[in-house]
């Protein structure tokens, strides 16, 4: 792999600066906040509870739902309030991500929420998203084999690169975010768009699930810092 | 679904008719207050307000738009208010709740009817292009008095708001992003919302003290002790002497409100 270094300094396999807090929010029965380079994101979960939408109720195994959501103010130009079609297949995805991470056999007839808003957006708010909702889960006390992180990795001037900026993002070649299960090493979220060719997609997995890795250390301090009796 | 346990709204009220509170507070004191300001690099303005455990996050995005046909003069002002599902497990997402509309539009009243912000130097060219400001207050944490929360936040918010400087060159608007000015504003606004329990009206409610409330006020005042904005909520009736205490008290801790921002 080359020396190159990045528009914002970084090596190739650097990270953005990330910062996790477990438990932020008051009401909700679980919360965190991450801010990854300029990505402000917060998560809420509530569950699992009665569902109160009786047409997604199962009677065999709970149910999870997710609203990934961005604030007018976090894009440079004002975003209408309000679900698109963007948000709503990050939502989807989202829940598929870290639904195999969730016993709900044991919840039949019940509902895990998860709501996702994005405060502030610089690139890579989906994998963002998806590993503070992990983080929020854990703090909610819901019961999870794994804690599921998600990280990016992309090409930029014909260079496989992990974490893309918002820069990177519009100007590079392509873009691939995954999300897995740290201890087994599945993949429960991917996705791809651009231009690769096998071998590149290959380095872009490989890199991303290293990057995974390192986010993943990052989650535990930060529930350990929350958590731990010390 | 919300059902206030019987229990919680004797001991609510019994507390109240003996001028005590669960949380140890005065009936006219306020819950712990602060202010972050420029907390959302990408929004003009912005401001995140706590108080106690309810928290606001207000962001102002500014828009050059037409001007609406009798005032071809005045910029725009909109307020909108996004009650999140994380910040209560009652609220629910999808378009905005009678709620959520009353909160935006009686915050609005108090921003708007001050005229604090000065709209005719908003104006870029007269009849065709004005700032239109976006004011988007996102309710994150619920814990009670979501009134004086946001118009704490929208205010601390207006007043970090930088606006890039435009101007007309060759009947198109030319905006430098470099040279920006201080939104013009000159004077502060704060809300004081009060709940009627018993037969006392309580000042910055908590989330048990709003539900087992008969009524609510919210008094909007500005810097000089004058009244701008008011709205009466909740089921049951006030009388008028329990306005004009809310009153005479709102304007004394408008001050105090104030020297947060």
């Amino acid at each position: 792999m080359s020396e190159m270094i990045r528009e914002d300094g970084r090596k190739y396999n650097e990270l953005r600066p990330i910062k996790i807090e477990a438990g932020v929010l008051e009401r909700a029965d679980g919360s965190a906040y991450l801010e990854v380079g300029g990505n402000k994101i917060l998560v809420a979960v509530y569950g699992p509870r009665e569902s109160y939408i009786r047409r997604l109720l199962e009677p065999n195994t709970g149910v999870i739902r997710c609203r990934y959501n961005m604030a007018p103010f976090s894009v440079d130009d004002r975003k209408r309030p309000g679900p698109d079609r963007r948000s709503a297949e990050i939502s989807k995805i989202t829940a598929d991500a870290l639904r195999p991470a969730l016993m709900l056999e044991n919840y039949p007839r019940s509902m895990v929420d998860i709501y996702i808003e994005v405060i502030e957006a610089e690139g890579g708010t989906r994998c963002a998203g998806i590993t503070a909702a992990a983080v929020a889960l854990v703090d909610a006390g819901v019961p999870m084999k794994d804690i599921v992180v998600g990280c990016a990795a992309g090409k930029v001037n014909d260079e496989v690169v992990l974490d893309l900026s918002e820069v990177e993002d519009k100007e590079g070649q392509a873009d691939v975010p995954i999300a897995i299960m740290p201890r087994t090493g599945e993949i429960t979220l991917l996705q791809s768009d651009g231009d690769l060719t096998e071998e590149e997609f290959q380095q872009a997995i490989d890199l991303a699930m290293e990057g995974c890795m390192k986010v993943s250390e990052l989650q535990k301090e930060a529930l350990m810092k929350k958590y731990s009796t010390e | 679904m919300d059902i206030v346990p019987e229990i919680t709204r004797e001991s609510i009220t019994n507390l109240i008719i003996n001028d005590k509170r669960e949380d140890g507070r005065a009936l006219d004191e306020y819950r712990d207050i602060s202010i972050e300001t420029n907390v959302i690099s990408k929004a003009e303005g912005s401001a995140r307000v706590k108080l106690g455990g309810t928290q606001v996050i207000v962001g102002i995005k500014p828009q050059l738009g037409s001007p609406f046909p009798d005032t071809p003069d005045l910029g725009v002002l909109m307020t909108n208010c996004e009650m999140l599902p994380m910040a209560d497990p009652t609220f629910e997402p999808g378009p905005p709740s009678d709620d959520s509309i009353e909160l935006a539009r009686v915050v609005d009243r108090g921003i708007r009817e001050s005229e604090l912000v000065e709209l005719d130097k908003l104006c870029v060219e007269e009849g065709k292009h004005v700032w239109m400001l976006f004011i988007d207050l996102h309710i994150i944490d619920n814990c009670g008095n979501l009134f004086d929360a946001a118009e704490l936040a929208v205010m601390a918010a207006l007043k970090s708001t930088k606006l890039p400087t435009a101007s007309i060159v060759d009947d198109e608007v030319v905006l430098d992003k470099e040279n920006t000015f201080d939104l013009p504003i000159n004077n502060e606004v704060a809300m004081c919302t009060f709940v009627k329990i018993g037969d006392k009206m309580v000042i910055d409610p908590s989330l048990d003290e709003e539900r087992v409330a008969s009524a609510r006020l919210n008094v909007g005042v500005t810097r000089e002790g004058r009244i701008c904005a008011m709205q009466k909520g909740g089921k049951y009736p006030l009388t008028k002497d329990d306005i004009f205490t809310a009153v005479n008290t709102a304007i004394s801790k408008t001050k105090d409100l104030i020297e947060y921002l």
